[in-house]
């Protein structure tokens, strides 16, 4: 139309080129270049880490040992802090306003996340502070959950729970910081079951912090399960009554049902209270008991090697029936002692001589001395070094010198030595018989574990077989046990020759005078056992006691062990019975009273 | 003479039909900007998407009654409406309500009004009319000066309020005077200006003189259209930078490189002056003038930034030049808005699917922001058609505005192009990061019933003339 008419072009092109420009520039945010696309994720989405509770423990009677209680993480989210009263906040938090400072002090990096600023305030605590939150903005609370006992008793057994570590992450990536992981005991071996799963819910915060809704309708969201609860074959009648009666005595006790291997009671003394290993004072406490000089956290049941003493004869009586060495008529003399070619062992004031069961009865070192010589004298191998390996592989059978395997944490193994042992330190076909006499009546190298005695004990109550010992009766969600613990581990002894020593072991509690073990008689239960007295070079010998009842069909195998106790029949042999007849009748009998009192009064504690 | 025209064949329906779906898909998005699952209710008042209705329905009203008045009512009326529309600025001045630190809202019985959104209608609507006179051409002292006015005092009253970005919005005219005669060496030279400008601000001084440098040899060669004239600039330059280097390196002061540079140019400078007095090439001494002018240009901007500008007013160029970024603090709307379009990838996160724009994170989402919701929630995809639908909204208009017969309709047009082009394309721009961010609107998009109205009042009455193209009339 008029001259200038051509420079609509001009401005088209001008048009095109911005929006040409426009497009490119949308083309490199939106598609080519992802940095964006990772800030919108990270500005907008919060992951909640939601934490299941633990599964229960329970005993074999479903009575409630070990349960939950809340327990409220402080929570801090530093972007969103704004001034607050931190006095009020002090207060509140029972907490100075030094630590106050330094803790936020230390967060202070500018993230978008929550921290924990002070873990597990008390319920107490939580309920005042819950009230106030409001009025200090970028504080949270995370709902945890912490271990609750409803008695104070078998610490060992049951474990304790901490916080999991770095080194414990970095051996398993399904644990992150936070976690929480049963160290030791139930809750330690059986962690994967009783922990459940984490959850999370993945929420959609505005660009205050605020919660807003569920990311994506929840789609990313996932339920924390639960963890299994686990009943424990623990009779906890049984096990406060013997950690009672052992209160004031280093020791412990061990109860195992023979026909089935499942463990009654364990009880390692001095103990502590479990609550003290839960939650925040858990570092304080156990530094505290690590330094106790009696040892608390020690399990000694588990983790305690000991020479067995005379408890150990009536294996070295099975293995020598079994070679066809000695028999019920079998009878040697006991001046006092046993004494030959230079080497002597002392032995107790009793009749002589005496045959093979009255020898059992009495407990007679000399005895047991001539029958271990003619083990390891037997014709039939060519060497003594033969013949002694032949009897260690009989001790090693019944679950000697080895772990057995149990669920238990921290089993040790014993100590059996191997012929090449001797062979060290006399040198090769330099000993015999004599040389290792002292095995004879379980003293010397031999080194065992309460466990392992009261394992010994239920094979001898089966007549010639034992399960392994285990702690789990059942877990909630699964059918069926571990298969080691229900096959069964025969020793190669005939039964014939169980039932021999069996009944040597009733007439040791039952037989009159001469027994050794006449305080653990019962009068309407059999009861089997074998007295011990454990040598300690270093101070008073150790009282020890092996016992199965009732004789025909028995359900209770029990070893006990108290330091320094002297006797057997003094302190183990009388705990060892009120456990077996609490057991089996529920009461102590009135005339047995003060064998009760009697424990209980006595303290053995600080003896050495 | 008048002929009788079916008004409803008349109407460019390409141009309504873009003009709908742009004001649709601009409601839905803002919809989804300030959707919340609580609120269902579309009409709800207090929301934005139901005010916002609310103004697309009173816009149609205005936009039919548009069509009921006669199309001379604008040509005629429009000094009055002008004078109407700086009266209103001046009354927002005295009796504005103050919000964000300027006044530049009315409250008239119970409606917020912007009337700086309507004065664009009414600077667009003069600069037609006085144009279109008789006799009246455009580069004369008298037009010029006429128009100047007409552009210049609504821009000061609204820099008043202040609006910078407003204020900013009518340099647009240029465009018009551009298609009208104005040379287009001074577009180009506005255009080089600002661009130097932001250079000088965002580059390192010795990148700016070299860029200057390079295109004034540049266009000695095109002015006179001898590539030799070029080549001879150059090498005079970069002969007496190699030897200014070279003595440099003798004596004992060692000034860098940029204060070489500028003692060379200088230099050459004087020698090009005497080698085209001498030969006489044309254009040349232009060149240089003009050189001159924009080093000192360069310069005085530097001053002015570097000993004027106080150092939080320093900061704020900064952030917006994209040269620091603050992305908690004046840099967090710019940062925040390319997250959420570049979030969106290419298909976007879906309608209503939006999560930066859904949950705030993005400053002014409704208003000066939309196109962030776009972005994330109809990805590439969405923003590629937005930018083309308004592109081609306006080159439909530029086709428009040729096929008038009447220069008045042209004028109006052009203006109506100019207006719609520069809000597209800084408003897109500032969301990504490609201009600072100046508060203005998205036609037909941002959240805003004063600027939804005052565009389609804008758009509509150019429609309104181009139906009646076929009448002749002034």
């Amino acid at each position: 139309m008029d001259q200038f008419a051509g420079r609509k072009n001009i401005i088209v092109i001008m048009v095109l080129v911005s929006a040409f420009a426009l497009i490119v520039r949308l083309f490199y945010i939106q598609v080519i270049d992802s940095s964006y696309k990772l800030s919108a994720e990270n500005n907008s989405k919060r992951i909640e880490t939601i934490y299941a509770a633990r599964g229960l423990i329970f005993d074999r009677n479903r009575k409630l040992l070990v349960y939950n209680q809340p327990a409220y993480d402080l929570m801090i989210a530093p972007f969103e802090l704004k001034p607050f009263d931190s006095t009020a906040l002090c207060d509140l938090l029972s907490i100075d306003i030094t630590r106050l400072r330094a803790g936020i002090a230390k967060v202070k990096i500018p993230k978008y996340r929550r921290e924990p600023f002070i873990k597990q305030l008390s319920p107490e605590t939580y309920a005042k502070l819950q009230e106030k939150l409001y009025k200090f903005p970028g504080f949270y609370v995370r709902s945890r959950t912490l271990r609750k006992y409803s008695r104070e008793m078998a610490s060992h057994l049951l474990g304790y729970v901490g916080e999991v570590d770095e080194k414990t992450i970095e051996k398993n990536p399904d644990y992150v910081m936070g976690d929480y992981i049963g160290i030791s005991g139930i809750e330690g071996y059986y962690e994967e079951f009783l922990r459940g799963s984490r959850g999370q819910e993945v929420l959609l915060v505005d660009v205050h912090g605020r919660v807003k809704g569920p990311y994506q309708g929840g789609r990313f969201d996932e339920d924390a399960k639960v963890g299994m609860d686990f009943v424990c074959t623990i009779d906890a009648t049984l096990q406060a009554y013997g950690e009672t009666l052992m209160k004031n005595y280093k020791g412990s006790i061990v109860a195992i049902e023979p026909s089935t291997g499942e463990v009654l009671t364990l009880i390692s003394s001095p103990s502590y209270d479990p609550s003290l290993l839960v939650g925040r004072q858990r570092s304080e406490n156990y530094g505290r008991l690590e330094h106790d000089s009696l040892e608390p956290l020690f399990n000694r049941a588990l983790m305690a090697n000991y020479p067995p003493g005379s408890t150990f004869k009536p294996v070295n009586a099975l293995i020598a029936l079994q070679q066809g060495l000695v028999n019920t008529g079998t009878t040697f003399s006991c001046n006092r002692g046993f004494f030959a070619r230079g080497v002597s062992v002392g032995c107790h004031d009793h009749n002589s001589p005496l045959k093979f069961l009255q020898g059992i009865q009495n407990s007679c070192n000399a005895y047991f001395c001539n029958v271990f010589r003619r083990i390891i004298e037997d014709p039939k191998f060519s060497s003594s070094t033969e013949a002694y390996n032949n009897w260690r592989n009989y001790v090693l059978s019944f679950g000697f010198g080895n772990r057995l395997n149990s669920d238990f944490t921290n089993e040790l193994k014993g100590f059996i030595a191997p012929s090449s042992y001797y062979d060290r330190y006399y040198g090769e076909n330099r000993w015999s018989a004599l040389t290792i006499i002292s095995l004879a009546i379980g003293q010397g190298e031999l080194l065992i574990t309460p466990l392992q005695m009261a394992n010994m004990s239920a094979c001898i109550a089966n007549r010639g077989y034992y399960f392994t010992p285990h702690i789990v009766k059942k877990i909630e969600g699964i059918d069926t046990l571990d298969h080691r613990f229900t096959s069964r581990h025969n020793i190669s002894i005939d039964t014939a020759n169980f039932r021999l020593v069996v009944e040597g072991m009733y007439l040791a509690v039952n037989g009159g005078p001469g027994s050794t073990a006449g305080i653990a008689r019962l009068s309407n239960i059999a009861v089997c056992g074998k007295t011990g007295t454990a040598e300690n070079p270093q101070g008073e010998d150790h009282s020890v006691f092996v016992a199965f009842a009732p004789k025909d069909d028995p359900k209770i195998a029990i070893s006990v062990y108290v330091e320094h106790g002297k006797w057997g029949a003094s302190y183990a042999a009388p705990i060892a019975s009120l456990l077996i007849e609490k057991y089996l009748t529920d009461s102590i009998a009135p005339n047995r009273k003060w064998i009760e009192t009697r424990m209980l009064s006595g303290n053995l504690l600080h003896a050495k | 003479m008048t002929r009788t025209i079916n008004i409803l064949e008349e109407i460019d329906w390409t141009t309504v039909s873009l003009y709908l779906f742009l004001v649709i898909f601009g409601w839905m998005n803002i919809f989804a900007s300030s959707y919340n699952e609580q609120f269902r209710n579309i009409f709800d008042l207090r929301q934005s998407y139901g005010d916002q209705l609310l103004w697309i329905f009173i816009t149609f009203l205005a936009i039919f009654s548009l069509f009921a008045i006669d199309h001379r009512f604008f040509s005629f009326f429009t000094y009055p409406i002008y004078g109407i529309a700086i009266l209103f600025l001046l009354l927002v001045l005295a009796f504005g309500l103050e919000i964000h630190g300027s006044r530049s809202w009315l409250n008239i019985a119970g409606f917020s009004l912007q009337p700086s959104e309507f004065v664009k209608i009414a600077v667009a609507l003069a600069i037609a009319r006085y144009l279109s006179g008789y006799n009246v051409k455009l580069m004369t002292w008298r037009s010029l000066a006429f128009i100047a006015g007409f552009i210049g005092v609504p821009m000061i009253l609204i820099s008043l309020q202040p609006d910078f970005g407003t204020t900013l919005v009518f340099s647009c005219f240029i465009l018009v005077l551009y298609r009208e005669g104005l040379p287009g060496w001074i577009l180009g030279i506005s255009l080089f200006t600002a661009i130097v400008f932001l250079m000088t601000l965002l580059l390192p001084e010795i990148a700016v003189l070299i860029i200057l440098l390079a295109s004034a040899v540049l266009f000695i060669g095109i002015a006179n259209q001898k590539v030799n004239h070029s080549l001879f600039s150059a090498l005079i330059i970069a002969g007496t930078f190699g030897i200014v280097k070279i003595i440099s390196l003798f004596i004992p002061v060692k000034p860098g490189n940029y204060m070489l540079l500028l003692i060379s140019s200088v230099i050459a400078a004087i020698i090009l002056i005497i080698i085209i007095l001498r030969k006489k090439i044309p254009n040349a001494l232009l060149i240089l003038a003009i050189l001159f002018a924009f080093v000192s240009l360069t310069f005085s901007v530097d001053y002015v930034f570097d000993k004027v500008l106080k150092p939080h007013q320093q900061t704020r160029v900064n952030i917006l030049l994209g040269k620091e970024t603050d992305t908690k603090g004046v840099g967090y709307n710019l940062n925040q808005s390319k997250i959420a379009i570049g979030a969106g990838g290419f298909a976007g996160k879906g309608y209503l699917h939006g999560t930066q724009t859904k949950l705030d994170y993005v400053p002014e989402q409704s208003t000066d922001f939309i196109f962030c919701t776009v972005g994330e929630e109809w990805g590439f995809l969405g923003t590629m058609v937005v930018v083309l639908a308004f592109a081609g909204l306006l080159v439909r208009l530029l086709f428009l505005a040729e096929r008038q017969r009447s220069v008045f309709a042209r004028l109006y047009g052009y203006g109506v192009i100019s207006i719609l082009f520069f809000h597209v394309a800084v408003n897109i721009a500032m969301t990504i990061g490609l201009f600072p961010v100046i508060g203005i609107p998205l036609p037909f998009f941002s959240y805003g019933g004063s600027s939804m109205l005052a565009f389609s009042m804008l758009l509509f009455i150019f429609v309104r003339l181009d139906a009646v193209r076929k009448i002749y009339l002034i």
